[in-house]
C-alpha cells in the first residue's frame, strides 16, 4: 500500500453509480451494440468493487475473480458481437425493439 | 495522494458513463467506454493492482473496445438511433426510478454496512511479494483447475464467433452438415414486395 490513505468505501460507492449507470443505459438505449457496451461497464463496475474489497481483506482472492471476469467478458464479447454481427446482416439498422420474433 | 488520484480516476469513470449512456453515436459510445475503462485501471493502479490494470488496458481498452469498433464499421454508423422519441412510453421513467432504487440501495449497504470478511481467508497477500508474482502464484496453484477451464471457454467463444459470423448461403453449399439447414437470407424488401 505505497499510496494508503483511503479505505474501500469510496471505491465501493463509485462502483455502485457506474453499476447503475451501466444499468440506465441498458434498460433505456435501443442500439444492441451500445446495449452491450453498458453490460461491459457494469461488469467494470463489479471488477472495481472486486479489487476494493480484495484490498480491503488484504486477500488476492479478488484479484483472481477480477482475472476470470477479464476472460469471460472477452469471450462473452466475442459471441456476442457475432450475434448482432448476423442480426444486422439479416436486417440492416435494427434496434433492439425490432427484435420481436419471439413476442408471444 | 491517494484521494486525489481516486477524485481523478472517478470523475474520469463517471463522465465516461454518462457519455456512454447519453451519446447518440455509437462511436462516441465506443470512446466514452475507454474513457471509463482506463479511469477504472488508473484506480486499479491506485489499489495496488498493477497486473490487472495492465491487463484491462491491454484486453479492454485495446481488443475489446476495437471490436466494438470493427463491428460498427462493419455494420455502418448510421444506425445511431434518436434519444428523443420513446418508443415505449414509460419505459425511461421506469429506467430511472430501477436504477435510482439500485443505487441508493447499493450505496446505503456500502456506507451503512461493515466488511464482514474474514482477512486474507482464501489467498493471503505474502509480505513483499510484487503484485503480478503473487497473482501467478495464485492462479497457478489454488486455481489452476478453473484457469484451465478458461481456455475451453475461449476456443468454445473463437468457434462459436466464426459459426455464427460466416455467411450462411455459402456454409449451405455443404449438404453433409445438418447444422446448416439454416434458410438463406431473404431481403425483407422483397419479401414485402411478394406479398
Amino acid at each position: 500500500m505505497i499510496l494508503g490513505t483511503l479505505t474501500a468505501t469510496p471505491y465501493l460507492v463509485l462502483g455502485a453509480i457506474l453499476f447503475s449507470a451501466g444499468m440506465f443505459g441498458l434498460l433505456t438505449r435501443r442500439n444492441p451494440l451500445v446495449m452491450f457496451m453498458c453490460v461491459e461497464l457494469m461488469l467494470n463496475a463489479v471488477n472495481l468493487t472486486f479489487v476494493a474489497l480484495a484490498r480491503e481483506l488484504d486477500d488476492l482472492g479478488g484479484q483472481v475473480a477480477v482475472f476470470f471476469v477479464l476472460v469471460v467478458a472477452a469471450a462473452e464479447v466475442v459471441v456476442g458481437l457475432a450475434i448482432i454481427v448476423s442480426i444486422f446482416r439479416r436486417r440492416p439498422s435494427a434496434t433492439a425493439d425490432d427484435l420481436s420474433l419471439l413476442k408471444g | 495522494m491517494e484521494t486525489a488520484v481516486f477524485v481523478a480516476g472517478a470523475l474520469v469513470c463517471l463522465l465516461g458513463a454518462f457519455g456512454l449512456v447519453t451519446s447518440e453515436n455509437p462511436v462516441h459510445a465506443a470512446l466514452s467506454l475507454v474513457g471509463t475503462l482506463i479511469g477504472i485501471a488508473v484506480l486499479f493502479i491506485a489499489q495496488d493492482a498493477e497486473f490487472l490494470a495492465a491487463v484491462q488496458i491491454i484486453v479492454y481498452a485495446g481488443a475489446i473496445v476495437v471490436v466494438f469498433l470493427f463491428v460498427i464499421m462493419l455494420i455502418g454508423v448510421e444506425t445511431s438511433e434518436d434519444l428523443r422519441v420513446e418508443p415505449l412510453a414509460g419505459q425511461r421513467a421506469a429506467a430511472v426510478v430501477a436504477s435510482l432504487v439500485l443505487a441508493v440501495g447499493l450505496v446505503g449497504v456500502f456506507l451503512l454496512g461493515e466488511i464482514t470478511g474474514e482477512p486474507g481467508a482464501i489467498a493471503p497477500h505474502v509480505e513483499g511479494e510484487p503484485n503480478t508474482e503473487a497473482l501467478g502464484r495464485v492462479l497457478f496453484t489454488d486455481y489452476l483447475l478453473a484457469f484451465e477451464i478458461t481456455s475451453v471457454l475461449l476456443v468454445i467463444g473463437v468457434v462459436g464467433a466464426v459459426t455464427l459470423a460466416r455467411h450462411r448461403h455459402a456454409a449451405m453449399v455443404d449438404d453433409d452438415n445438418p447444422g446448416d439447414d439454416i434458410p438463406a437470407v431473404v431481403d425483407q424488401n422483397e419479401e414485402e414486395v411478394a406479398q
